[in-house]
């Protein structure tokens, strides 16, 4: 079943247009990383899916209605950008309060509490939270009442390194018992190998959905092959010469562009001769970012 | 349910800031002064009369009790927006209606409580102390000044939630807040006499009193001294009361009628506030 389905949405803030023709859906255990710069339309369409915008044209169904229902708001988790929570409250009466608002069992607060890492702190003011606390709280906030989809924006905002690994698979362990997940965020290290499907926005124009093998099929972005080498210079004119793309690099290393189907050959010949290390790079998601960023830039796709 | 859920934690909140204590002490100290040393400027200290009392109760009333009533919501709104709370609790089952209803139960519960608290024990006080006090009239005046009092509050903590609506920030919204307060309170009366002064009669006269209705101050202060014997003098502006063809019954519908339009007001903004 599709949880999330927009189709053709144009979204205006008065004259302004903020979404155009944006068609986006996400399955039941699905995770899709959503990319953009500040000001992409991350946001607007995360408050589209929320029913908290309605869209100027288009339509967007969510468990297959309308977003606003109370049913499918309680099957709907959501950590924002930006909570600061109740200063006054403690983190356990913070989470009791919105658990009660959501209908969740109450049972369940000091289990999620657990979960993301506040017992310690369950008892203390949201007041002197650090930044990564309050996240976590919001984190837990948004599993409040197992739901069966889940958006995140910006999730690892103020996470040390271990612990958005724990993020990471937390949302891995919840894609597993079939929650759809919304990640949004600018790119990140690391997110590639938690993510189904990455989908590119940029000026609020989606330039790429897909799985990272097929945008990175679709760009025919290169691999790279860096080998240390002993006459760097000789082979440098001489694979050149042959139209490889190559660049040379201090300490006697070559990296030469292996687009798909190259790498093979290009790695056998290279082998043959006096290479005594070797590094291949494929492209990440941060440079399939770049591209279609950039290509968005240069053909005017801005609005 | 979702609408006491919210209200509950705005009467937690005010039991935990202290507000609800703070304001019934006040009102009860303020009470209980007024009832002892209100006659101290005609020379004798000690309980006059009811009347006396409860025309000065409803002086200081007028200026206290909207102003605690802004100040407890005043932020109501634009507070949770700037906390990230706004845009969380609207994605929650809850719609804008049930979310305005419970701030609205919760800090209408605490100003209740803090007049009855309040006003109910200088009222007890008196009942106990004074020796030969009429209790019955006692306790008519006092239930009915600490309902009026209550209903004066609540309708400005409707225009408390408009202003949160509107204010795009919490600066903003205590400015209003102030604002409000400094034009029903102050101005409006001043207003209404200059009228009255440079009209000279040009205005039909069985038009002015009806303009009293136009501020909810007023029309409290009406339910009170006219609820008073014949002889209370009214001053000012009130004096316009005397020829308003209302009824007790009228004058509570008005403070109604301002409490329903209010809320409504504050709905109205509320589902218009951009998230």
């Amino acid at each position: 079943m599709k949880l999330i389905e927009l189709s053709s949405i144009n979204q205006y803030y008065g004259q302004m247009q903020v979404l155009s023709n944006i068609s986006l859906s996400l399955e039941e255990g699905e995770v899709l990383g959503l990319f953009g710069h500040n000001g992409a339309g991350k946001t607007t369409c995360m408050k589209l899916v929320l029913g908290l915008l309605k869209p100027t044209e288009g339509s967007v169904s969510v468990f297959g209605g309308l977003p606003t229902e109370a049913q499918r708001r309680r099957a709907l988790g959501y950590l924002p950008e930006n909570v600061t929570f109740y200063p006054q409250l403690t983190g356990l009466e913070t989470l009791r309060h919105f658990a009660r608002i959501k209908g969740a069992s109450l049972s369940q607060v000091e289990e999620l509490l657990d979960k993301v890492g506040l017992a310690h702190a369950s008892q203390r003011r949201v007041k002197t939270y650090s930044k990564g606390m309050r996240q976590r709280l919001g984190l837990a906030q948004a599993l409040l009442g197992q739901p069966r989809l889940l958006l995140l924006d910006e999730p690892t905002v103020g996470l040390d390194p271990i612990a958005t690994q724990e993020l990471y698979q937390l949302i891995d362990s919840l894609r597993c018992q079939g929650t759809g997940i919304i990640l949004c965020s600018h790119v990140l290290p690391g997110v590639e190998a938690y993510i189904d499907r990455a989908a590119i926005l940029s000026h609020g124009q989606l330039q790429a959905v897909g799985t990272l093998a097929q945008l990175a099929e679709q760009v025919g972005l290169p691999a790279w092959i860096r080998v240390k080498i002993t006459e760097p210079q000789k082979w440098h004119d001489h694979l050149s010469g042959l139209g490889h793309q190559v660049r040379l690099l201090p300490g006697r290393e070559l990296e030469v562009a292996a687009p798909n189907g190259d790498k093979i050959s290009l790695l056998r010949t290279l082998l043959h001769e006096g290479v005594s290390d070797v590094e291949i790079h494929r492209p990440t998601l941060d440079d399939l970012y770049r591209h279609y960023v950039i290509c968005a830039a240069n053909t005017g796709g801005s609005l | 349910m979702n609408i006491w859920h919210i209200a509950r934690k705005e009467i937690s909140d005010g039991l935990r800031n202290r507000w609800l204590l703070a304001i019934s002490l006040l009102f009860a100290i303020l009470a209980a002064g007024i009832a002892w040393f209100g006659s101290a400027t005609a020379g004798q200290v000690g309980f006059s009369s009811i009347a006396a009392t409860i025309a000065s109760l409803a002086s200081l009333a007028t200026f206290l009790v909207p102003l605690i009533a802004l100040l407890l919501a005043y932020d109501s709104i634009v507070g949770e927006d700037e906390g990230g709370t706004l845009l969380l609790l609207l994605t929650y089952p809850l719609g804008r209606g049930q979310l305005l209803l419970g701030k609205f139960a919760g800090h209408g519960v605490i100003l209740a409580l803090a007049t009855l608290l309040g006003f109910g024990s200088a009222a007890l006080a008196i009942g106990l102390l004074v020796p030969d006090v009429d209790l019955q009239v006692l306790l008519v005046s006092f239930v009915r000044f600490i309902l009026s009092a209550t209903l004066l509050g609540w309708v400005f903590l409707a225009m408390a939630y408009v202003l949160s609506a509107l204010a795009r920030e919490k600066s903003t919204a205590a400015g209003l807040a102030l604002g409000v307060w400094f034009v029903f309170v102050l101005v409006f009366d001043l207003a209404l006499l200059a009228l009255l002064v440079f009209s000279q009669g040009k205005l039909s006269p069985a038009l002015l009193p009806y303009l009293l209705l136009f501020n909810p101050t007023d029309i409290f202060r009406q339910l009170n001294i006219m609820g008073l014997d014949e002889n209370a003098s009214l001053e000012g502006v009130m004096s316009l009361a005397s020829e308003l063809p209302l009824g007790n019954a009228g004058l509570w519908l008005s403070l109604m009628i301002w409490l329903g339009v209010m809320l409504a007001a504050a709905h109205f903004s509320l589902k218009a506030r951009k998230i």
